[in-house]
């Protein structure tokens, strides 16, 4: 029996209107490989913040290796040998690698010295890392490994991980296991936190299960199915959307040899995209974050112009047209982010039903606003997408994120697109809700339309693509027919590690 | 030939005296600016100081003791500017403008029974056999200690967010409070610090006119140079030493159109006034062309911090 490195009891937190955590009680002992599960909203990242200082809980108590243990601060934490690992990078784009783990550390060397600490460390663990280079010019996992090094040159005894793997490739994802494993080997223990069951398996050997704040149980995942424990996730059986064979159309959307410069300074260009959508086809499109996926999106929606003839509608030429042009030929868009970008926060459902469908409703007539209608049409979409909201007056910051999702999305599948292209439809969406939400672009297709769907979730590309392409630095691959794709293809056409298998291998 | 009767020398050290006031004012708002604060109050922190530092040195006799009230005087509008927007989360634009109005109006009050006095006068630094050397001498090592001040603030803020670790903190919050807060630093501390650097700053500028360069009070003394500090930091791209440059270009415009005008070369008087203004927008509009948001613009500038948990 391993010897008990933290305990849990009874911890509690509650906010205005929600109790967060609900007397939680487990323990991680040294060296272990702990999953915390859970829902969006189950109180994973509550409770973890608590154990890093972020948050005081209102009830219960803490002990690490014997001593009670209750940090006022991350400081105090990093002291006591906790590490974190956050799941939106806390890094700082116009600062230097070097300067970014300095800040992360409680009494970090002259900048020199920490350089050379943060090649030794990164190459040991197969992590390999320019300290001199900016943060901002990095990929995703890149980010990820300054993050990790970062918590590795403090010798954590306790490394928790906020959902490590969602931007990385299925290679890099490898690797980072094998540098996770090595950790625990030399008695390291890690929380891990995600709700990807099949990672959980094959990394953990015991896992606390959290829902609505509280803890539903403890187990061993590995003697447990993806589906059991999915069931102890969510509290009831899932089904997986149906999807009917059938025939694709004629071809409506249209991309031919299209570079374009991003309006970002630290975003990717697209180079050289070409591909075509038929009717009827759902077009899935994959990639590690960062890789191009925000100005396809700009580029199709009609955010960011094109030289016209290159993009094509149903034949016709709409590259210089803006959103609303788009619109009123069929093709909407609701982009990743929902909060400022697919929604106005401070504004009501309402108002925000008639900033994209006004004109394919007919929500406007000769300038005035029609609200009578507008409202019903918001109601329409509540209704249907099963949006949890006291009624169309709320303003949109006030939804959560699942709900808000459920709202952007449905608003769009409501205004009978001929095409839609969605980023990332059920990001940070509860599995229920994220299956309604692929149900009804399935449904879509199935009625005729033509579907794009731009996602770093590769079981979800698989559930719902008929075809398939990965963005790599700007590039698209060309698409292929999914049926009969398997994770390990898809990965290599995702650009596979970058440099990471070299520095492991070396490194051995 | 007109140009002939202006002194390469006597110009280049007034250039110095006339660029010192925005000088100060810009390396304060640039540290506040890296601390992710827009403060547009600078013009009215800059009058608070002319104001306050005339007061004190008046009634004091001592210059010195004047400048030190003046920077205690800007400290405390900046400090006004901290609560409203640190605590009470206004909004920083906003905020700004209306502490200019505040430090306008405030100070044709507290000045008004000062019009027309003048203020005891700061020696000259004597830097001995220096200021004998030929043209060099009279240029640059004739100045009161200010003038050398204001450069070794300069180097001293340089120094400070480049080397230092308090300096990366703070930069660390203006670029990104979310991460910055998730690692355990307190946000509004640093930019509540940073906002009375600022105002300190800007007080010593505002002073600086009132009792050196003018000097003075007048109401309303400071006519637009906090403005002018404000695009100074942008055009300097948040760089110390490129603050110090833009400053002195900026103070050989004035300079020069001053000593055009007094040569009598025959431009209407009021398009040579405007000239420092338009230039000063000319760079504006050149820095900021052709591209989106600029690299060096801290990613956190002007945007409210909440803490969420």
């Amino acid at each position: 029996m391993r010897k008990t490195l933290l305990r849990l009891e009874g911890l509690s937190k509650s906010y205005p209107g929600v109790r967060a955590n609900d007397d939680i009680s487990f323990e991680i002992g040294e060296g272990q490989m702990h999953a915390l599960l859970g829902e969006n909203g189950a109180g994973k990242s509550t409770l973890v913040k608590m154990i890093y200082g972020l948050v005081r809980p209102d009830a219960g108590a803490m002990t690490l290796r014997g001593a009670a243990y209750a940090p006022s601060q991350p400081s105090e934490a990093r002291r006591n040998g906790v590490a974190m690992v956050f799941q939106h990078f806390s890094l700082f784009d116009a600062l230097d690698v070097a300067e970014n783990v300095a800040l992360g550390m409680e009494n970090p060397p002259p900048l020199r010295d920490l350089a050379a600490r943060i090649r030794t460390v990164s190459e040991e663990y197969g992590l390999p890392l320019d300290p001199s280079r900016l943060v901002g010019e990095l990929s995703a996992g890149e980010r990820q490994r300054v993050e990790i090094v970062r918590c590795l040159l403090q010798d954590p005894k306790l490394l928790i991980m906020d959902e490590p793997t969602s931007v990385l490739t299925p290679q890099e994802v490898e690797i980072l296991f094998r540098t996770l494993r090595q950790l625990s080997g030399e008695g390291t223990a890690i929380l891990y936190i995600s709700h990807k069951l099949e990672e959980i398996r094959a990394l953990c050997d015991e896992a606390t299960i959290l829902r609505g704040g509280r803890k539903v149980a403890t187990c061993d995942p590995r003697e447990k199915s993806a589906r059991e424990l999915a069931e102890l996730m969510v509290g009831q059986l899932l089904t997986p959307p149906e999807r009917p064979e059938r025939p694709f159309g004629e071809v409506v959307l249209e991309v031919e040899k299209l570079s374009l410069k991003s309006n970002n300074p630290f975003g990717t260009s697209l180079k050289d995209i070409s591909f075509q959508l038929r009717a009827g086809e759902v077009l899935g499109i994959a990639g590690v974050a960062g890789n191009g996926q925000d100005e396809l999106l700009l580029m199709l929606s009609g955010e960011l112009r094109a030289p016209s003839p290159q993009v094509r509608l149903k034949g016709d030429p709409v590259g210089h047209l803006g959103p609303n042009g788009r619109r009123a030929m069929g093709l909407v868009a609701a982009p990743e982010e929902r909060l400022g970008h697919a929604a106005a926060p401070d504004m009501s459902l309402t108002e925000n039903a008639l900033l994209s469908a006004s004109r394919r409703k007919r929500l406007e007539r000769g300038g005035f606003i029609d609200w009578g209608k507008t409202e019903a049409f918001a109601r329409e979409v509540i209704t249907r997408f099963d949006v949890r909201t006291p009624g169309p007056h709320v303003l949109a910051r006030a939804l959560s994120g699942g709900n808000l999702q459920k709202f952007v999305i449905g608003r769009e599948i409501e205004l009978d697109p001929d095409v839609i292209i969605v980023n990332q439809p059920t990001w940070g969406v509860d599995a229920a809700a994220a299956a309604t939400i692929r149900q009804a672009l399935l449904d879509l297709a199935g009625k005729g339309a033509a579907v794009l769907v731009i996602s770093q979730d590769l079981d979800e590309l698989l559930e719902v693509a008929d075809s398939f392409a990965a963005l790599n630095e700007g590039r698209l691959t060309p698409v292929r027919p999914a049926k009969g794709l398997n994770v390990e293809e898809i990965g290599l056409m995702m650009g596979g590690a970058h440099d990471m298998h070299v520095a492991h291998e070396a490194a051995q | 030939m007109i140009l002939g009767s202006i002194n390469p020398a006597v110009l280049l050290a007034a250039l110095m005296v006339a660029a010192t006031p925005i000088l100060l004012a810009a390396i304060g708002e640039l540290v506040v600016e890296k601390a992710g604060v827009l403060n547009l109050g600078v013009e009215g922190m800059m009058i608070m100081g002319a104001c306050i530092g005339f007061i004190v040195a008046v009634n004091t006799g001592s210059p010195f003791i004047g400048f030190i009230g003046a920077a205690l005087g800007g400290m405390a509008l900046a400090l006004l500017f901290a609560l409203l927007t640190q605590a009470l989360m206004t909004n920083q634009v906003a905020s700004g403008l209306a502490l200019t109005l505040f430090g306008l109006g405030l100070t044709a009050l507290l000045g008004q029974r000062y019009v027309g006095i003048t203020p005891p006068r700061t020696p000259k630094l004597d830097l001995g056999p220096l200021s004998d050397i030929p043209f060099l001498g009279r240029a640059l090592f004739t100045h009161d200690i200010v003038v050398y001040l204001s450069i070794v603030l300069v180097a001293a803020v340089w120094w400070f967010l480049k080397y230092s670790r308090a300096g990366m903190i703070l930069r660390a919050v203006g670029e990104n409070h979310d991460a910055a807060h998730a690692l355990g630093y307190h946000v509004k501390r640093v930019r509540v610090l940073a906002i009375m650097f600022g105002g300190a700053c800007a007080g010593l500028g505002g002073a600086y006119l009132s009792l050196i360069r003018v000097p003075q009070w007048t109401e309303g003394m400071t006519v637009g140079a906090g403005w002018i500090a404000l695009a100074l930091v942008v055009f300097a791209s948040w760089r110390p030493w490129r603050a110090l440059a833009g400053a002195y270009l900026f103070g050989g415009v004035v300079v020069l159109q001053l000593n055009l005008q007094a040569a009598g070369v025959r431009i209407p008087v009021e398009y040579l006034s405007m000239s420092p203004y338009l230039i000063t927008i000319l760079v504006l509009v050149i820095i900021s062309s052709g591209k989106g948001r600029s690299l060096d613009a801290p990613g956190s500038l002007n945007r409210p911090f909440h803490a969420s948990s």
